[in-house]
């Protein structure tokens, strides 16, 4: 879908993009760098409105230097900041926009209807803008990026200002745009934890540099670790202790007990990590918690963050163990959103 | 194939394999939504007032004008067409202070501009649309009363031939006067993204520099110094208008004494004006370069 060969941008004082290679298949892929890190100027070079300061790159094998306007035709843009008029409906302005991509006005307010029912969006498209909720708005702006029926869409920073439940919406339904409508997506954001969910493929860009190019999975492989969290009762006053001298005892291997737990981990005084060596380790968990007659009120996989890639020690390590994947592996189990 | 005849649709998403029209088509209806919006149609009804009261006032006069030529049996039309905007100079400037904002500095002050440079649709497409928008928006509203002069001329049964020139006379001025006005409102628009300072603008560049100029004009002519006062008719939009149609279409002037601009000084009104155009132009392109994504 997109493919840019040694791509450069260079301001007077900053270079924005610095030999950057990368090919991004169909799918959704996320795009992930530090504010500055030269995602929008990115962006806005394969829309062909920027032209690159030397490389190539090309979108839907169209080059972006030569065929900006066929791309740009082709592709859906959702901006990162506020872009919505208040006074009109959002009707009104998906039509418009739709029309803006060449669509004939009949199709336009068609297309215009089932988008926005798509989005979800339903009686309140007749209602001016201007009181909408920004989740509301979020879903205006992905819908005219799609109203169009692109084969790709870039979408900067989607999840920017919604609340949790908000933002879940949203990385579902940026799931949806792929799975369900055949869309590709290009989805930029600084959260890495969310990208995890979303995103079949993820790009990390630093200072204008490909950092790292893989798929989620290589990123967030399991690492066969356990997190489990107990009740007390009056029997086991302790109950976390009491659990871990049970598994201990079932000849499970302790990798975390609340003393030695890493700091700054969510309920880490009662949060004790196992290593899984296959299903088995769960049902011993499951009996040996219901044999001490606890509450098990936690029971989950401990996965790598894409955060790690970012980390001090991972930054360090890579440039000595020359691999991030490996570095990740060695960094500890800190979850950064 | 099921006999039930009731089932339940599955509406999920449809592809759109239609036509896309493209450029040409984009720009063709951004100028048209434009337009429209510059009249309140497609917009609000509140925002249909103001520019329909406009136009209803600029109509006024040239209503019972042509009521009293008609009533009365007169032979010629006691306000010339080409002196019409002029006398009604006050509504053109509020009808575009009130307009060139709302054509611009809405998609600049809620950043909807990067949405329409990521459509086919290129710098200039979008400054071009704007720019004929406005323009056939002002010609609208200066036309129309020269027109309902021209029909009520014929209905008073004038004479058909200086009728006919004279109205063609009117109608380029209107025109000539509608691309420079919109040109120089929409730049002043374009400046800021709040309305209200753009209203200003405009509203103060059109009147302020007429009443400024007309006054020292006043003062030069006292003085007999004639040329002074066409040198001073170049630095206001209107009284450029009034000296381009007093040079090339035989309009009579407003300047002081009567005197307009000679032909020769009337090319470098001329010129003044379809640099001031092309300036505009220019100056909304930069604009708007800075404002892509």
């Amino acid at each position: 879908m997109i493919a840019t060969e040694s791509l450069s941008k260079r301001f007077p004082r900053v270079t924005a993009l610095d030999r950057l290679s990368v090919d991004i298949g169909p799918g959704v892929t996320g795009l992930v760098g530090a504010n500055g890190a030269g995602k929008s100027t990115l962006i806005k070079i394969l829309l062909g409105l920027s032209p690159a300061t030397e490389g190539r790159a090309s979108v839907l094998g169209l080059d972006v230097a030569t065929h900006g306007g066929d791309i740009r035709e082709r592709v859906g843009y959702m901006p990162e900041h506020d872009c919505l008029p208040p006074d009109v409906s959002a009707t009104e302005f998906v039509v418009h926009m739709a029309r803006m991509s060449g669509l004939p006005p009949t199709a336009a307010r068609e297309r215009t209807a089932d988008t926005l029912r798509h989005v979800g969006l339903y009686e309140e498209r007749y209602r001016p803008i201007g009181g909408y909720s920004t989740g509301m708005k979020q879903r205006v702006k992905l819908a005219q990026a799609l109203v169009h029926d692109p084969q790709l869409v870039f979408l900067d920073e989607p999840t920017n200002g919604l609340d949790p439940v908000g933002r879940d919406d949203m990385l579902d339904l940026i799931r949806r745009v792929h799975t369900d409508f055949g869309i590709s997506v290009l989805v930029t954001s600084h959260l890495l934890g969310e990208l995890e969910r979303t995103c079949d493929h993820v790009v990390v860009i630093d200072g204008g540099a490909l950092l790292r190019s893989s798929s989620t999975s290589d990123f967030t492989q399991t690492m066969g670790t356990l997190a489990i969290e107990v009740t007390d009762t009056d029997t086991h006053p302790d109950g976390t202790r009491a659990v871990r001298d049970a598994l201990a005892a079932a000849g499970v291997t302790l990798l975390g007990t609340p003393e030695n737990a890493p700091p700054g981990l969510p309920g880490a005084g009662h949060i004790l990590l196992i290593e899984a060596t296959g299903e088995q380790t769960y049902d011993t968990v499951r009996d040996t918690v219901a044999d001490l007659g606890l509450g098990l009120v936690r029971m989950e996989q401990r996965r790598h963050h894409i955060a790690e890639v970012f980390h001090p020690e991972t930054a360090a390590s890579t440039a000595t163990a020359g691999s991030t994947a490996a570095a990740a592996s060695q960094a500890p189990e800190v979850q950064v959103r | 194939m099921s006999t039930d005849t009731t089932q339940i649709h599955n509406i999920g998403y449809r592809d759109y394999e239609g036509p896309r029209l493209g450029r040409a088509y984009a720009r063709r209806s951004l100028f048209s939504q434009s337009l429209r919006g510059a009249y309140g149609l497609g917009r609000s009804a509140k925002s249909k007032v103001l520019p329909m009261l406009l136009l209803a006032v600029m109509c006024l006069p040239a209503l019972i004008i042509v009521a009293v030529a008609v009533a009365t049996d007169l032979n010629d039309l006691p306000l010339d067409y080409t002196r019409y905007a002029i006398v009604t100079q006050a509504v053109i400037a509020l009808y575009l202070a009130a307009q060139a904002p709302q054509s611009v500095s809405r998609d600049l002050r809620f950043q909807s501009v990067p949405l329409y440079f990521s459509r086919p649709i290129e710098r200039i497409d979008y400054v071009l649309a704007k720019y004929a928008a406005m323009t056939s928006a002002l010609f609208v509203l200066t036309a129309a009363p020269v027109v309902i002069l021209y029909i009520g001329s014929l209905l008073a049964k004038m004479d058909f031939t200086d009728q006919t020139k004279g109205f063609a006379q009117g109608l380029v001025s209107v025109a000539l006067l509608s691309v420079l006005f919109a040109g120089i409102g929409l730049v002043l628009a374009a400046l800021t993204p709040r309305r209200g300072f753009g209203v200003a603008a405009v509203i103060a560049v059109l009147t302020v520099s007429y009443g400024a100029v007309s006054t020292v004009q006043a003062i030069a002519g006292e003085q007999g110094s004639i040329d002074a006062v066409s040198w001073l008719g170049l630095f206001s939009p209107m009284t450029l208008i009034d000296g381009v149609q007093t040079a090339f279409l035989g309009a009579s002037t407003a300047f002081p004494y009567g005197e307009g601009p000679s032909t020769g000084m009337g090319v470098i009104y001329l010129l003044v004006v379809l640099a001031l155009v092309a300036g505009s132009y220019g100056a909304l392109m930069r604009r708007y370069r800075k404002v892509g994504l």
